[in-house]
């Protein structure tokens, strides 16, 4: 009986490894091909299989008149975004969050869960039918293929999600704490900063983390809302594609686009493991 | 410096919180303020505190205007039933919180603390994370806190409640040694709770709060031997007093079949509609008393509680042993009746054994 679980447990560990792992060994090993080892049968194992190179690589870091496709302007323009997009909405979704955990809105049957509900029913409509009006918008500011204007847009998009997590952690927090920190001495503004917001760490980890994944991720309004001045990285990966399919800078591209990703994840790991998620507020 | 309230009333819902409550609280007293859950015990302290503005209603202390002065102003302490320390600050740092806000030095913080931690006794877990703590330790914890601040008023919610029952005995005299101890010469101290046993063992002035409105004020004496009515009867006994619907004539109590004989302060009263009141614990069994059938026993600690019916009456009677009783066993009880109180109809003393009104 112990040993069967012992084993399964094993299995199972094993078995999805293989599943997560295995996108990227492939995608890893696709990224040293040239178009012979990609096309010509199924090859696996470099020096063995087949001889790899750095082309697809280097493509992406040379400039695009020696026939590369320059990645790294669009990856800093993206990860400039993202987190920019992240911090301004962490922060004023924090700030909307304890406001709407803590006081009472009332404007006439509009209430205090009224005004939760209509910041995640922005998220509930499809991006298509935001697309027209956010272009509209930007371009009457001026402010099409701009950083600026993609960092407002990413903004309206991750500050639901920000509040949604928040306001769901405040509430959690009791009101005790803000309460005693007021009879200690603090001002409001003290209370918030000194005493909740220490508390609410594990929760502004989560918001944050989702904030950049989803302001990462975007294609669909960095693909509508740039042309040629400014561009993102998911959508100059996509423009890798031509007439024949660079697998191997796509491949290439791909990994270096989830990287940040994965530091993210490991870091937000060290931070679980230490077991500062749990037990802070009882 | 004294606290005085004019007739505060809250009313955030349809339901009165706080309904026209007028106090007078003198600096060097402990208050209490006892009342069931939901009697605007809570309410009241907030509003003390500042946490809660009245709707109507005045609070001046020290001859200002209270309800003009913010929270953090205040110079008020208070202890919450919930242990509710600061999660993210040590021990250390917890206490040390309002001297911090105070901007006070930190060598005097340093031993202001210690002065604190030794009088809770929690020397030696200054260091310690506030989730390693017991509940009676996190309650110590904010307790510290609270007497840090020398504040002029301390307000105490219910701190006992949430404890085990080892832990309340034992803190409860912590309380009372604390509060002997001169710590209270230039504070108001005010103490809420539901339990009546606490009430009389801490012996302060006792103000009985029910539905947010004051039924009776006075020292925790005055408060058990004569109960104004009906309600503070029920609300200042634990088990609440046996209430009885009686009729009294020609010197006799007759209820349910029973005939006693009633004492001199109850013998004029014979009038309709009349109560009679008898605490559970002057009740005792006796083999040639009045015959009574168990609904329920109960143990609690040493003590029996029997849950006894006959007719319509309902009672319950204490008694300092553990025995086993059946239910639907039938006992034999008899009423010291000359403990027993009287109450009209509409709930007002009649007359109490210790001489309350008609006496």
């Amino acid at each position: 009986m112990n040993k069967l679980y012992i084993f399964l447990k094993y299995f199972f560990i094993v078995v999805w490894t293989v599943f997560v792992v295995a996108p990227f060994l492939w995608a890893l090993t696709t990224s040293f091909k040239d178009f012979q080892s990609v096309n010509g049968g199924v090859t696996y194992i470099p020096w063995v299989d087949f001889e790899p190179n750095l082309e697809g690589w280097k493509v992406l870091i040379k400039s695009p008149a020696k026939g590369g496709v320059d990645i790294i302007e669009p990856y800093f323009n993206s990860l400039f975004v993202t987190c920019t997009a992240s911090l301004i909405s962490i922060i004023l979704g924090t700030l909307s969050a304890y406001a709407l955990s803590r006081y009472t809105f009332k404007a006439g049957f509009v209430k205090n869960n009224d005004i939760t509900f209509f910041f995640i029913s922005q998220r509930i409509m499809p991006p298509i039918v935001l697309s027209i009006p956010f272009f509209l918008f930007l371009s009457s500011i001026n402010l099409l293929d701009s950083l600026t204007g993609l960092i407002v847009v990413y903004i309206v998009l991750l500050m639901p999600i920000a509040v949604w997590i928040m306001v769901d952690f405040f509430n959690k927090v009791p009101r005790e704490i803000d309460e005693t920190a007021l009879i200690d001495g603090c001002n409001p503004y003290q209370a918030f900063l000194k005493v909740v917001l220490p508390n609410s760490i594990p929760g502004l980890i989560v918001a944050g983390m989702f904030c950049i994944i989803f302001g990462w991720i975007d294609f669909f309004f960095a693909f509508i809302l740039t042309f040629t001045e400014v561009q993102l990285l998911p959508v100059k990966i996509v423009a890798l594609n031509s007439s024949v399919t660079p697998w191997w800078s796509l491949s290439a591209s791909a990994l270096v686009s989830v990287a940040p990703l994965i530091i993210v994840a490991f870091i937000v790991e060290r931070y679980l493991s230490k077991g500062n998620l749990s037990g802070a507020i009882k | 410096m004294d606290l005085v309230a004019n007739n505060l009333s809250y009313k955030p819902d349809d339901q009165y919180h706080l309904n026209e409550v007028s106090f007078n609280f003198k600096e060097g007293n402990l208050y209490t303020i006892l009342g069931r859950t939901l009697s605007g015990k809570t309410t009241l302290l907030k509003t003390i505190a500042g946490l809660l503005t009245p709707d109507s209603g005045e609070i001046e202390f020290d001859g200002k205007n209270f309800l003009k002065i913010p929270v953090w102003e205040r110079n008020v302490a208070m202890v919450y039933q919930q242990f509710i320390n600061y999660p993210h600050l040590n021990v250390f740092e917890n206490i040390a919180f309002p001297l911090k806000q105070r901007k006070i030095d930190q060598s005097i913080i340093k031993e202001k603390v210690m002065d604190a931690l030794k009088s809770v006794g929690l020397l030696g877990y200054e260091n310690r994370k506030i989730q390693e703590l017991s509940g009676g330790q996190q309650q110590r914890v904010s307790l510290a806190r609270s007497l840090v601040k020398n504040a002029k008023i301390l307000l105490l919610d219910e701190p006992l409640v949430n404890l085990d029952y080892k832990l309340r005995e034992q803190l409860r005299e912590e309380f009372k040694n604390l509060f002997s101890k001169g710590l209270a010469d230039e504070t108001i101290l005010i103490y809420s709770t539901t339990d009546p046993r606490e009430t009389m063992e801490l012996n302060g002035e006792v103000i009985v709060l029910d539905e947010g409105k004051v039924l009776q004020v006075g020292p925790a004496k005055e408060i058990f031997e004569n109960p104004n009515s009906l309600k503070v009867a029920e609300i200042s006994n634990d088990p609440p007093m046996n209430i009885i619907e009686a009729k009294i004539s020609d010197n006799q109590i007759r209820f349910e079949g029973i005939d006693v004989e009633a004492p001199q302060h109850l013998s004029k009263l014979t009038e309709d509609g009349l109560k009679i009141g008898l605490r559970s614990s002057d009740i005792e069994l006796n083999e040639n008393g009045h015959e009574f059938e168990v609904e329920l026993a109960e143990i609690s600690g040493s003590e029996t509680l029997l849950h006894l019916k006959r007719g319509d009456t309902k009672i319950i009677v204490s008694i300092e042993e553990v025995l086993n009783f059946k239910i639907h066993d039938k006992v034999k009880i008899n009423f010291k009746i000359d403990k027993a109180y009287a109450f009209h109809a509409d709930g007002k003393l009649a007359s109490s054994p210790f001489g309350g009104l008609n006496g």
